[in-house]
């Protein structure tokens, strides 16, 4: 609860901090915001389960585990930032505070216990990330990514407030226990296709939100025109608190009409990740191809959802760990490679960009190799033990076919992830040296670092949760 | 601790030679390779055959799921290990005639490549097992893919996309496993031993464990990747992929198929068989036909493992000896006839036996050692191989009289590609490719001399190794029939 609390506090500060003379004071403070905010998580570690704001909110170590990971992928993305330096248009404290707005939204989306807390906390979020995706205002594509957005956005809000109407009809309350109480009493011979209609509606929206399939659409377009630093932010914190809400929904109201929802959540996932991994093998632009991959991990984190065993809780915040470290280096080398060299008067960031980027940069081409091989899952990564813990959620459920496709999929993965690295170590670009400021190199190699040491001891945060 | 240390010491040793610079990587790689031989043959000395696993040790990895870092030797580990760290040192020496790029990183990756085999083999906790399956690619892919040939981005792509489907299906397998264990779980294997599985189940696990393993050694139909990345590949990532990595796949059908799946081999053991047994005579033929002496022998490769496989499936005592006795010999065999195809592309510039001929007249001792490895290749008596392709020919013999006996034919196909590949490059007419061939120099020979030695030593007195593995295989026999 304090973070949400400070944060709002000190997003309006930061607001106040754009008129200050000196413009070099902006991002220090905001990191010193963001440690605050983690450090204030914290204090009431284990103190759970404590449920404020006359019950609609609730901070547990499950809570506290997913604001912390949105709250190191947030500091880790700000930090790359570099403040908006090199862009003369910008405005870094508008930025910043709606960063750290929608941060606010996120947290309220991973502890709400009342649906009006999700829904106003969706809200905040999404808006806040239109803005931002459109932030590039002379460029095109920035503008028409944050309309499709936008759009598709709004509409999605609409299906899940329906969603919820219909559930409030059903049940007679928006909290979370409540609900539980009226689906696990549902008498033989009755059945409330109000709450089931309304379920489904919720969740379109929610997966909406995480992209999965057949929601995805807008993806591809979004993550490639907003600006990379922006579409980092939504692939990380955006996924991490959509699918803590999830989790949360499914877990804690729906658990006990399990039978009614799971093949629905089964055929999303399989759908996704065709999508997802099948999308990204034809793509030449990394960014894109990030962007498919970003749906495709939407994919497995759903097949925990679908499984939703007592492995699940933990494979989930696992996951996202491990996807959101590993996608932050990913576009950190993109946004320092695409600045470099230019493609047709743009940006560069097709694969070709990363041609001989072993010997331009060497400490670059290990932060993304690394990147990519936990993307792909390969062992002694964080990103294997993510994707062994869904597999063994499914295996405890008994659903070993989902988990056969989720195999060839992964298998399917290493095809995309490897051509990056294919390109940066095995193939012969032109002699420049890209140059890392010291700090920006410090948060890649610290992501990388926390990347292999999950791998080695995937064991660290056992029991935590 | 020797376990221990025997997977540490090549990972150390890799760091170090990355660490020692250029010029000195290959003496340091050298040296270290020969410690961890060292290291191997002191186990070896200490080593018990009757005493089951030992120089175990355990570490909780994750503690709460059961999952340990985890390994000890038998007989079987041990005869790989020894295989392993015999070979390494030799592969790395054979590099001393190119002058690699990057030296430092390439005798590193070889070393790192060492530590992933020897996991592999000694691992006793399933998903340790996997992790060192799949860590072992990786060094072998860069060094294919930055130092191979003009096709290699292609080629080695391919490999690994192909190999890794196969162990992703393993880790399927491995994890379903893990949930039939009773109580909280546990990876261990001995632990995947004792489930007792309904016998359709273990028909889909036979998949899954076959797949990954067929791809792995490669059986047929399961092979393309192989005889193109043995092409492509520099020299010692080849003799990498032929001589050590393809006993991957065929230690786990011996650890893995065999003993938790006996059920599924009731159903597709057959099957198994024949397709082994379609490889043997497949590459075979193919081999015949071949001109690039490098592919000749990748398909000689893959009709030999084709057996191993074949004597594997027939799940009797004298087939899991054969096989691994066969590893054994297969290993120094091959690594001997790559390296001496290495010498003779040093030296002319081609691998095309149409344009090679009359080396002999000024090589006599290339000619010698030239001519013992193939024998031993071809399975001649007193050589290493003829042990080998005994036992096995005689379990497939009893498995089936029919598939024996077309099995059987590897002796006549086997003689005749390698036969052919002998005249047409070292007898003949003097091509001009072959003007002013020299003959070995020390170090070459000092690559050779150690495989001829164990042609002899395997082909006179297997009993050396038979001895070794021989109650580890029985015991798994037991365990399997009951």
């Amino acid at each position: 609860m304090y973070p949400i609390i400070l944060l709002s506090v000190l997003g309006v500060v930061t607001l106040f901090l754009g008129f200050s003379k000196s413009k070099n004071i902006l991002l220090p403070a905001v990191l010193f915001f963001l440690v605050l905010a983690i450090a204030s998580n914290f204090v009431e570690w284990n103190k759970g389960p404590l449920l404020y704001f006359y019950d609609m909110l609730r901070v547990d170590n499950l809570t506290l585990a997913f604001n912390g990971i949105v709250l190191l992928s947030a500091f880790m993305i700000v930090a790359i930032s570099g403040g908006f330096q090199d862009n003369p248009d910008s405005e870094p404290a508008e930025y910043y505070g709606l960063m750290l707005f929608s941060l606010v939204g996120a947290l309220m989306m991973i502890g709400f216990e009342h649906m009006i807390m999700l829904f106003i906390g969706v809200e905040i979020l999404s808006v806040a990330m239109y803005i931002l995706t459109g932030s590039n205002k002379r460029n095109l594509r920035s503008n028409e990514a944050a309309l499709k957005y936008f759009l598709m956005g709004a509409f999605a809000t609409g299906f899940m407030l329906f969603g919820m109407t219909l559930i409030y009809g059903a049940t007679g309350s928006f909290k979370l226990s409540h609900i539980h109480g009226f689906a696990s009493n549902i008498q033989a011979g009755t059945q409330p296709f109000l709450m089931y209609a309304g379920l489904l509606l919720l969740l379109i929206g929610m997966l909406f939100k995480v992209s999965a399939a057949p929601f995805h659409f807008w993806t591809p377009d979004v993550y490639e025109g907003a600006p990379t630093i922006f579409t980092t932010f939504m692939s990380t914190i955006v996924k991490t608190a959509g699918f803590a809400a999830l989790f949360r929904l499914l877990n804690t109201s729906f658990s006990e009409i399990y039978g009614f929802w799971w093949i629905i959540i089964a055929v999303i996932a399989v759908l996704t990740l065709l999508v997802g991994n099948i999308g990204a093998t034809s793509q030449n632009s990394f960014k894109r191809m990030l962007a498919y991959s970003g749906i495709s991990h939407a994919g497995y984190m759903l097949i925990a959802l679908t499984a939703l065993t007592k492995p699940s809780q933990s494979a989930i915040v696992f996951y996202s760990l491990a996807y959101s470290l590993s996608t932050i280096c990913a576009f950190g080398v993109l946004i320092l490679v695409s600045k470099e060299k230019t493609f047709e008067g743009q940006p560069n960031e097709r694969y070709e960009a990363f041609n001989g980027l072993a010997k331009q940069n060497p400490v670059l081409a290990f932060v993304l190799a690394v990147s990519m091989l936990s993307l792909a899952g390969i062992p002694l990564t964080a990103g294997f033990w993510g994707k062994f813990f869904i597999f063994t959620s499914a295996a405890e459920r008994g659903i070993i076919w989902i988990t056969v496709i989720a195999v060839l999929m992964s298998a399917v993965g290493i095809y995309y992830y490897f051509r990056v690295i294919i390109s940066s170590y095995l193939k012969e670009g032109d002699l420049i040296k890209i140059r890392v400021a010291p700090f920006y190199q410090v948060i890649l190699l610290l992501a990388t670092f926390l990347t292999i040491l999950f791998g080695l001891a995937p064991g660290v945060f056992e029991g935590l949760i | 601790m020797l376990t221990l240390l025997l997977i540490l010491l090549p990972i150390a040793a890799g760091v170090l030679t990355l660490l020692s610079g250029e010029r000195l990587a290959k003496q340091v790689a050298l040296v270290s390779g020969l410690a961890v031989l060292g290291v191997a043959v002191a186990t070896w000395l200490q080593f018990d055959p009757a005493a089951g696993t030992q120089f175990s040790f355990k570490y909780a990895w994750l503690a709460s799921g059961g999952i340990s870092f985890a390994a000890g030797i038998d007989g079987i580990s041990l005869v790989l290990v020894l295989l392993t760290t015999f070979l390494t040192p030799l592969i790395i020496l054979s590099a001393f005639n190119h002058d690699y790029r990057k030296p430092a990183s390439f005798y590193s990756l070889i070393l790192f490549m060492e530590a992933a085999l020897i996991g592999v083999f000694t691992a006793t906790d399933a998903f340790l097992f996997y992790l060192f399956f799949e860590a072992a690619l990786i060094p072998v892919y860069f060094l294919a893919a930055i130092w191979g040939g003009e096709n290699r981005l292609k080629v080695t792509f391919k490999f690994f996309i192909y190999t890794i489907f196969g162990s992703l299906l393993m880790l399927v397998g491995l994890v379903y496993l893990y949930y039939q264990t009773p109580g909280t779980h546990t990876s261990e294997i001995t632990a995947f031993y004792q489930l007792q599985l309904p016998q359709q189940t273990q028909g889909f696990i036979f998949w899954a464990f076959f797949i990954a393993f067929a791809i792995k050694m490669p059986l047929f139909p399961f092979h393309t990747w192989q005889p193109d990345t043995y092409t492509e590949s520099p020299t010692p990532a080849t003799m990498l992929l032929s001589g050590i990595m393809l006993k991957m796949g065929v230690y786990g059908l011996i650890r893995f198929l065999l003993p938790i799946v006996p059920g599924g081999m009731e159903i597709w053991g057959t099957m198994a068989m024949v397709l082994s047994v379609i490889g043997i005579i497949y590459g075979s033929i193919i081999a015949i036909q071949q001109s690039d002496m490098k592919r000749l022998i990748a398909y000689s490769s893959f009709a030999h493992v084709g057996l191993m496989a074949a004597g594997v499936f027939s799940y009797s005592i004298n087939g899991l000896q054969g096989a691994l006795i066969q590893m054994l010999a297969h290993g120094i065999n091959v690594i001997g006839l790559f390296f001496i195809i290495d010498i003779i592309y040093a030296r002319t510039k081609t691998r095309y036996l149409d344009q090679l001929g009359g080396i002999t007249q000024s090589t006599p001792h290339l000619s010698v050692y030239f001519m013992i490895l193939l024998l031993g290749s071809v399975a001649l008596p007193l050589t290493n191989g003829f042990v080998g392709e005994f036992l096995l020919l005689s379990s497939v013999f009893q498995y089936d009289g029919w598939l024996g006996a077309i099995a059987g034919l590897t002796i006549i196909l086997g003689s005749v590609y390698m036969l052919r590949l002998f005249q047409k490059s070292m007898f003949g007419p003097r091509s001009k490719w072959v003007e002013g061939f020299q003959d070995l120099t020390m170090s070459e020979r000092a690559v050779l001399l150690p495989l001829v030695i164990m042609v002899f030593w395997i082909g006179i007195y297997p009993n050396t190794f038979l001895k070794l593995t021989e109650p580890a295989v029985s015991q798994l026999l037991q365990m399997v029939n009951n």
